[in-house]
């Protein structure tokens, strides 16, 4: 009894274990969306609006129905229930009747044998549309007199936050104007899944998603059917990044299936993805920051405009986000910010990585670039002045009384090593050199340096509490725990730092994973960087549940024995110990296995009252990144070649997928700041695929030099922060101010253009002042 | 049309529409749905397979071009459990995440470190820059490049 125990569980918190999907993924079996079959499964396929705005007057499927290998063809009068959903305001169609407000939106639905037959049948249904003028541009959307998206009008949200005097006097002003485009998540794996129709009259939907239970509330009120009666499970996911918070096939998929009573697959083509899901914000930013002779900001004052699109998705969450966060990580007694949501005829916009806080980093950081230069001072002084730390203040009152190692990322970024300059060079390594245009004649280099913030989890009073069950059974070689969360993974990492945790707290070996599913409660969604702190938390729960339980059963069986437990109880590997010494295997104690349920909800926030105040958001985490450029001046080409940053992480729970989603993160930013745009004219999409809307390429990215900073947040599990978004918030800043460094051009629109590097296309000039909006400001 | 390829080793047929790419053959008419369709245009790599040994992206080949010739596949990797060393490579390098690009990227650098056994950063680069990633950034998949060519050199 007397056996040395092992101290520590392998593969629990802290260590870079591998991907418990990663084996699969390797060899191409791990089935995602669209890689689903079922015997006798039909495809569904989805007809489309060509137009941005227009009103149907009348939609012929006949000659579909009639086409060889169709099994059905519906339209809205087809949707059993609801016909709307939305996942903040209900009021994007299932289907469209009477109007469509965006290209690209569906009008109609095909089931067939294949694809092809299915996409076929579809071109022999006939709308007929009568094309309205479209909105086209957020500030005209504003204007009086321009055509209205929804009979309500087109402010979509507004959100006015004032803080201490905003009149209040500076020594030094200066102003600025902002754009950013509207960036895809270019997920590489699109939208699918399938539905199966079920014998009580219900559906099982395989669905890759972000999270599984808002996508029931909303798909089951438009089948008409009880929650319960529509079951949804987690397909594969390829990438999610905002794309999959929307419903896209889901309640198609379901329809057809319905109908057929034949399981039903839909997947998208690269050009419907890019019409099937809503993309980042365009934005438009107004800037006035006032501060001290020295440097310390005294004011800022920002009005925010951006483009939500036909429907709401989650633009009104969007917008508090961009204007929360529009002062940047620094302290400023008096803050205006207004910002707005409008409603045009482009197409809709909801969440992605970074989610409203990107659009007002790219502004507020150039500002302090622009107030540097004023005060003559360091831009990375200028940012220690002015830097947040704990206890202080944001413009909705709120004060930070979590971790914020502002400044210690800020230093730490500031001092990493920057790249070595290289002696010879291949000529593929010039701005453009893979294309072979340039030969390094009229380079330029510059660096930037940006810092940023982004909240964990939801704010303004939600609570997106998240559930989890675990079970600790024996198996054959030993005690088991089962993990049952509906925790989406999308790439990100959750189910390995599920089962981390679950080693971590239960000190054993084998963890295994239940497939997420509806079956379990909500674990809330794979996004706002809050699956390793929610769902982590409620793993943490569970297991000390089971823990408590077991050792309940281990006293009682020691007070049978006549046994006194002075120690604490402990399970290392398969047993159960006390004061280092061995008990019982613990499996002894599992005849009937043990099984807990607990649901983790984040400290409470509240909303904004009419001035912008409030105890909005849960916690914050911050980054600091250094970007250096090359430019070719004559050609407008460019090369990144270093971004090094610092990120607070709180604890890293596996620090190499931390690293991965640091360096993937900066990706995505570099994107928006050189390349990325959805290309919109009249409200129609010019690119919709991936030979025109490009994304970075292994060419493309610079190595990314990146560090942690682990002060644990008090009061969440393992002190862990979330780590999805902080790098992509700040890296397209640092990105332009680099290019700014290099150029000496103002820059105040991303993606830069070639264009604009070599002064072909001058900055970005409003249309006039800031708009009002009515009723308010 | 019937057409006849040998994949992985083994003779199969399917019965296919003219217009069929090689990628539709082998997912939906063969089962092997580890080669990913994410843009159908020869852009993301996401398909790669050897076609009579060459690297090609298997959604720009027609069907009927790959009649009576053979077909490798991300399938054809590992044995069994035991994983291809480019495998195990991106494994311990932390080179996946959402998974979608994986099995194209592998097809592509076990291909690379056929034809060159120790490749520079660069030619890594070069190798890869079809093969479209839009969660890792791609600085673990070169880890993951350089650690399989180490794993084959010493094998
Ligand atoms: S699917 Fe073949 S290259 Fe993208
Ligand atoms: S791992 Fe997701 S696309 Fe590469």
């Amino acid at each position: 009894m007397s056996t040395k125990v092992r101290e520590r569980t392998k593969g629990g918190v802290g260590e870079s274990l591998r991907r418990v999907d990663g084996a699969p993924k390797v060899k191409g079996q791990f089935l995602y969306g669209s890689d689903l079959w079922a015997e006798d499964m039909l495809w569904g396929f989805t007809v489309r609006s060509p137009h941005p705005h227009a009103r149907i007057r009348a939609i012929d499927i006949s000659q579909a129905l009639t086409y060889p290998g169709v099994h059905a063809a519906l339209v809205a009068a087809d949707v059993p229930g609801k016909k709307t959903y939305g996942l903040e305001i209900v009021d994007q169609p299932v289907l469209a009747w009477e109007r469509v407000r965006y290209q690209g939106e569906p009008v109609a639905l095909v089931a067939a044998a294949d694809l092809e037959t299915a996409k076929r049948a579809a071109e022999r249904i006939k709308v007929d549309y009568e094309v309205l003028p479209a909105v086209a541009d957020m500030e005209q959307a504003l204007r009086r007199g321009a055509p209205r998206v929804h009979d309500h009008g087109n402010v979509l949200k507004h959100i006015h936050i004032e803080h201490g005097n905003p009149d209040v006097r500076a020594d030094l002003w200066v102003d600025g104007y902002y754009e950013t485009g509207m960036q895809d998540q270019a997920i590489l794996g699109p939208e699918s899944g399938m539905a199966v129709p079920a014998e009580d009259g219900g559906v099982d939907l395989y669905v890759a998603t972000q999270w599984l239970h808002v996508d029931q509330e909303q798909v089951a009120p438009c089948l008409d059917l009880p929650k319960e009666k529509v079951r949804l499970h987690l397909a594969g996911v390829g990438g999610a990044f905002g794309s999959r918070e929307d419903v896209s096939m889901h309640i198609h998929a379901c329809m057809l299936a319905l109908r057929t009573g034949r399981s039903v697959k839909m997947v998208y083509s690269r050009e419907e993805s890019f019409f099937g899901h809503v993309h980042r914000h365009p934005a438009r930013i107004w800037m006035r920051h006032g501060a001290s002779r020295d440097g310390k900001l005294i004011c800022v004052r920002v009005r925010m405009v951006i483009d939500g699109g036909a429907y709401a998705s989650s633009s009104p969450a969007v917008i508090t986000n961009a204007s929360t966060f529009a002062a940047g990580p620094y302290e400023v007694p008096n803050v205006l910010i207004d910002g707005t949501a409008v409603f045009t005829n482009n197409p809709p916009c909801g969440a992605m990585r970074g989610f409203g806080a990107v659009q007002a980093c790219f502004g507020y950081e150039a500002q302090m670039d622009k107030l540097a230069a004023r005060v003559g001072i360091d831009p990375v002084e200028l940012r220690l002045r002015n830097a947040l730390s704990t206890g202080s203040v944001l413009p909705t009152g709120q004060v930070i009384r979590g971790s914020a190692p502002v400044r210690e990322v800020i230093r730490r970024c500031a001092a990493l090593p920057l790249p070595p300059q290289p002696v010879e060079r291949d000529p593929i390594t010039y701005p453009g050199g893979a294309g072979n245009v340039s030969r390094g004649e009229r380079l330029r280099q510059g660096t930037g340096f940006a810092i940023g913030y982004k909240n964990i989890a939801y704010s303004a009073g939600f609570d997106d509490s998240a559930e989890a069950r675990v079970k600790l059974f024996a198996g054959a070689g030993g005690p088991v725990a089962e993990v049952h969360s509906a925790a989406a993974e999308v790439g990100q990492g959750v189910h390995t730092v599920l089962v981390q945790i679950a080693r971590e707290e239960l000190g054993i070996d084998q963890v295994t994973l239940h497939p997420p599913d509806t079956m379990v409660g909500s674990a809330g969604s794979s996004s706002a960087s809050r699956q390793t702190m929610m769902s982590g938390g409620a793993v943490q729960l569970a297991c000390r549940a089971v823990r408590d339980q077991l050792f309940e059963r281990v006293r009682q069986w020691a007070r049978t024995r006549g046994l006194t437990l002075a120690g604490e109880l402990r399970i290392m590997g398969a047993d159960v110990v006390t004061d280092g010494r061995r008990l019982a295997p613990v499996v002894d104690f599992l005849e009937q296995p043990v099984v807990a349920t607990r649901v983790y909800h984040h400290r409470k926030t509240t909303p904004m009252d009419e001035r912008g105040q409030g105890d909005v958001h849960v916690t914050f985490a911050f980054a600091a990144q250094r970007a250096v450029v090359e430019v070719d001046e004559e050609l407008g080409l460019v090369r990144v070649v270093q971004v090094a940053c610092v990120q607070d992480v709180g604890h890293a729970l596996n620090p190499q997928s931390v690293y991965g989603q640091i360096e993937g993160g900066t990706a995505q930013g570099l994107g928006l700041a050189v390349m990325e745009e959805i290309q919109i004219k009249d409200g129609r999409v010019l690119n919709p695929s991936f030979t025109d809307y490009l994304i970075p390429t292994i060419l493309d990215m610079p190595p990314v030099v990146s560090e942690l900073v682990e002060e644990p947040e008090p009061g969440v599990p393992f002190g862990a922060k979330g780590v999805g978004e902080p790098s992509t918030v700040v890296s397209t800043a640092a990105i332009a101010a680099a290019l700014r460094a290099a150029t000496g051009r103002e820059l105040n629109r991303v993606p830069v253009r070639p264009d604009d590097l070599i002064g072909l296309e001058p900055p970005r000039k409003s249309s006039g002042p800031p708009p009002a909006v009515k009723g308010v400001a | 049309m019937i057409i006849r390829l040998k994949v992985n080793g083994e003779w199969r047929q399917a019965d296919v529409w003219p217009g069929a790419s090689l990628l539709h053959v082998l997912r939906e008419h063969l089962g092997l749905v580890g080669s990913k369709n994410a843009c159908e245009q020869g852009e993301c790599g996401s398909c790669s397979v050897w076609l009579d040994g060459d690297l090609v992206c298997s959604c720009l080949v027609l069907a009927a071009q790959a009649h009576e010739r053979e077909v490798q596949t991300v399938e054809s990797l590992a044995e069994g459990p035991r994983l291809h060393p480019v495998q195990e490579a991106f494994l311990e390098a932390g080179a996946v995440q959402c998974g979608f690009c994986t099995p194209g990227l592998i097809v592509a650098v076990a291909d690379l470190l056929q034809h060159d056994p120790a490749p520079s950063e660069l030619t890594i680069r070069e190798a890869l820059a079809g093969n479209l990633c839009r969660c890792t950034g791609y600085a673990k998949i070169i880890d993951a490049v350089k650690l399989a060519a180490q794993k084959m050199g010493n094998a």
